[in-house]
């Protein structure tokens, strides 16, 4: 009896509204575009913070980065070869892995110029010569064979760990485990290579530098055959740099002592470098700070879908409240015939939720295609969770209700004489 | 000879409208008795409060002094739902401007009165289409109101009116916007029902309408002015 009832007031809703197709239409767009727009919103929203972290994950939440960078002002720098020293020194890496107390891992960290050659072929990698704590700290996979090991080190043995993508150009069709590669005039035996991980922030080539993958030495070999001056011959001038550590990475122990240990690391820098020559990037800072951005950027799209809603929702109400005064005559009509308020109240009520859900619904089909067009044209990934298309609905419910409210409680607590004297 | 019972009594009812300092006495302490089956016209000239009466009579409106009982049932004791259960149980009300339901067909408007009831039935579509044929409308019951003529309209309303079968019909000038053939015909309708035991009050202005009625309320200035009887208390 009840589902009856209520079939038929829902019935007779669309009955009323198909009266006015036009109007019925155009009232629910306010609905439609809040409605879409909020799931957008969380499908783009929650892909953004997906993608935070992935990236958490892959830098290492327990990290910290320091790098060296050359200061840019250089004395002597209009002749022909400049000699440049800067930079974080292998006095910087003994304070921070004998004081430090929050130190699981500190992996020193050079990176050489030298060209890489299999065959024919030649290549101009990234070569970092390091520990073998490197893959410890910075959680990276072998695909296959194994990593540097501290026998590599104390033998300075003329072994390398490849990259994918130097294994991928220089060894498409066989494995490249001991195979002989030549880096620089010396002879090198691959003893694994890497999975690939997706670069990161200023971890990327620079542009024009033509780098093609990575390549990792033992520390000790490193410095046995390619020693601490690099030479950069660029239009003309030769550039010396002399650089005992480009990167070091300092593994924290725990997440809690990361702004601990990144301020101590800025303090001991600061103390020990008289020149800007270094550079600390704290992996975790940055991204609270990306989650701060993003927080604020969903902020604005809830505001923006909240609006929106509201004000369709206001153009409900705006309509219901003209369509009540328009039939006040079938009110006082139906209130002679029998209809107690309540039935006049949902009858109005339930016009409202169709008007609402109607256009919910279609802004749900419209919210649920422009992640698709998103990712389509970006490289975006929304994330359309099975929540957000029912909390739309659950929403548009809610905005019918709530501004369906007062058109219908008037139309419910008119006189029913004062009604039908209504022209 | 024995009374019927009667289906509704006014009680010493007045009404008075207030506008400001202004008193509006649109109904003066009137009363009678309506029985079973009986047909009455109630006249006056336009002011003299048929509306007004016929809206109290309707259990849309309250008196705002005396009494008022359907079925001795004082509506003074009801609340507002119990007041709209009494309309849809008793009443049957036909309206001068037909009052149809744009939205519905013949049908729907047919079966309203019926959907507000507390146990609508399952017969009611059967008893629609019954009473569609009835008022001669049989083929039409899927049109739309504006698709009908006036006296069509009319027709609809009132099988709309005895949807529930109600104790009293009631009709504010329902014959005021047909055409003379039209209100004949309708009027050979009130005739029938008449015949068939219906109870009807039937307001008019006009002479030739209220001459079908067996009983003619005359009001005056919101007073009773007299009544007249045209055929034997039965
Ligand atoms: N809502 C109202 N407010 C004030 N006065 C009213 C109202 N309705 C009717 N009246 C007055 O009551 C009197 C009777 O009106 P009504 O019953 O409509 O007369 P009739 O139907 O016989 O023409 C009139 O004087 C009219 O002006
Ligand atoms: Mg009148």
């Amino acid at each position: 009896m009840i589902t009856g009832t209520f079939i038929r007031t829902f019935r007779l809703g669309v009955k009323s509204l198909m009266l006015h197709k036009l109007r019925s239409m155009l009232t629910t767009l306010g609905m439609l575009f809040g409605v879409a727009s909020v799931v957008a919103m969380l499908a783009i929203g929650e892909g953004a913070s997906k993608e935070a972290q992935e990236q958490i994950k892959q830098l290492g939440s327990h990290n910290i980065i320091l790098r060296s960078v050359k200061p840019p002002d250089d004395p002597i720098s209009n002749q022909d070869t400049r000699v440049s020293n800067y930079g974080l020194t292998n006095a910087d890496f003994d304070r921070m892995s004998q004081t430090f107390p929050w130190a699981e891992d500190v992996v020193p960290m050079r990176i050489l110029q030298q060209e890489v050659r299999f065959e024919e072929q030649a290549l101009n990698p990234r070569i970092i010569s390091t520990v073998p704590n490197y893959l410890e700290a910075t959680g990276r996979v072998m695909y296959e064979g194994r990593f540097l090991n501290e026998r590599d080190q104390i033998n300075t043995a003329n072994v390398c760990v490849i990259g994918y993508e130097v294994s991928r150009q220089l060894f498409p069709f066989e494995s490249p485990l001991e195979q002989q590669i030549k880096i620089g005039p010396d002879y090198f035996t691959v003893v694994g290579t890497l999975l690939p991980r997706v670069p990161i922030g200023s971890d990327q080539p620079a542009p024009g530098d033509d780098i093609t993958g990575e390549i990792f030495l033992p520390m000790s070999t490193g410095l046995r055959w390619f020693g601490d001056m690099q030479v950069k011959i660029r239009a003309g001038s030769r550039d010396m740099e002399m650089v005992e550590l480009h990167e070091i990475i300092f593994k924290v122990d725990s997440g809690d002592n990361v702004p601990i240990a990144a301020a101590a690391a800025r303090e001991m820098l600061n103390r020990y470098h008289n020149d800007q020559d270094y550079e600390v990037v704290v992996p975790l800072e940055l991204l609270l700070r990306e989650e701060e951005t993003k927080r604020i950027f969903k902020i604005v799209l809830a505001s923006i879908a909240g609006i929106s809603l509201l004000v369709g929702g206001i153009g409900i109400m705006n309509v219901m409240l003209a369509t009540v005064t328009e039939r006040t005559r079938e009110i006082g009509v139906r209130r002679a015939l029998g209809a107690k308020k309540r039935h006049i109240m949902w009858q109005f009520l339930v016009e409202t939720v169709v008007l609402s859900v109607g256009g919910g619904l279609l802004g749900i089909a419209l919210g649920l295609s422009i992640p698709k067009i998103v990712e389509y044209y970006t490289d975006m990934e929304p994330v359309v969770t099975p929540a957000a298309p029912a909390l739309a609905f659950g929403i548009s419910v809610g905005i019918g209700l709530l501004f369906g409210l007062y058109p219908a409680w008037r139309a419910a607590n008119m006189d029913p004489v004062e009604a039908l004297r209504h022209e | 000879m024995e009374l019927r019972p009667p289906v509704a009594e006014l009680i010493d009812v007045s009404r008075v409208y207030r506008m400001g300092d202004v008193e509006v006495r649109a109904l003066d302490g009137i009363s009678c008795t309506y029985r079973e089956g009986e047909y009455w016209a109630i006249m006056g000239s336009s002011g003299s409060g048929k509306s007004t009466m016929l809206n109290l009579l309707g259990c849309i409106d309250r008196p705002t002094g005396g009494d008022y009982r359907v079925r001795d049932i004082s509506i003074g004791t009801l609340d507002d739902d119990e007041l709209s259960e009494l309309r849809g149980e008793h009443i049957g009300f036909i309206f001068q401007s037909f009052n149809l339901i744009q939205q519905l067909n013949v049908l729907e408007n047919i079966l309203v009165p019926r959907f507000y009831l507390e146990t609508p039935g399952s017969e009611a579509e059967d008893k629609a289409v019954e009473l569609a044929e009835r008022v001669g409308l049989a083929d039409r019951i899927h049109h739309r109101p504006r698709e009908l003529s006036g006296g069509q309209q009319q027709r609809v309303a009132i099988a709309r009116a005895l949807i529930n079968d109600p104790s009293l019909l009631l009709a504010d000038e329902a014959t005021g916007n047909l055409d003379t053939q039209t209100t004949r015909e309708i009027l050979e309708l009130f005739d029938e029902l008449h015949q068939e035991g219906m109870t009807i009050l039937l307001v008019t202005h006009e002479k030739e309408v209220g001459a079908r009625a067996g009983r003619t309320m005359w009001l005056r200035d919101g007073k009773l002015d007299r009544i007249v009887e045209r055929e034997p208390v039965a």
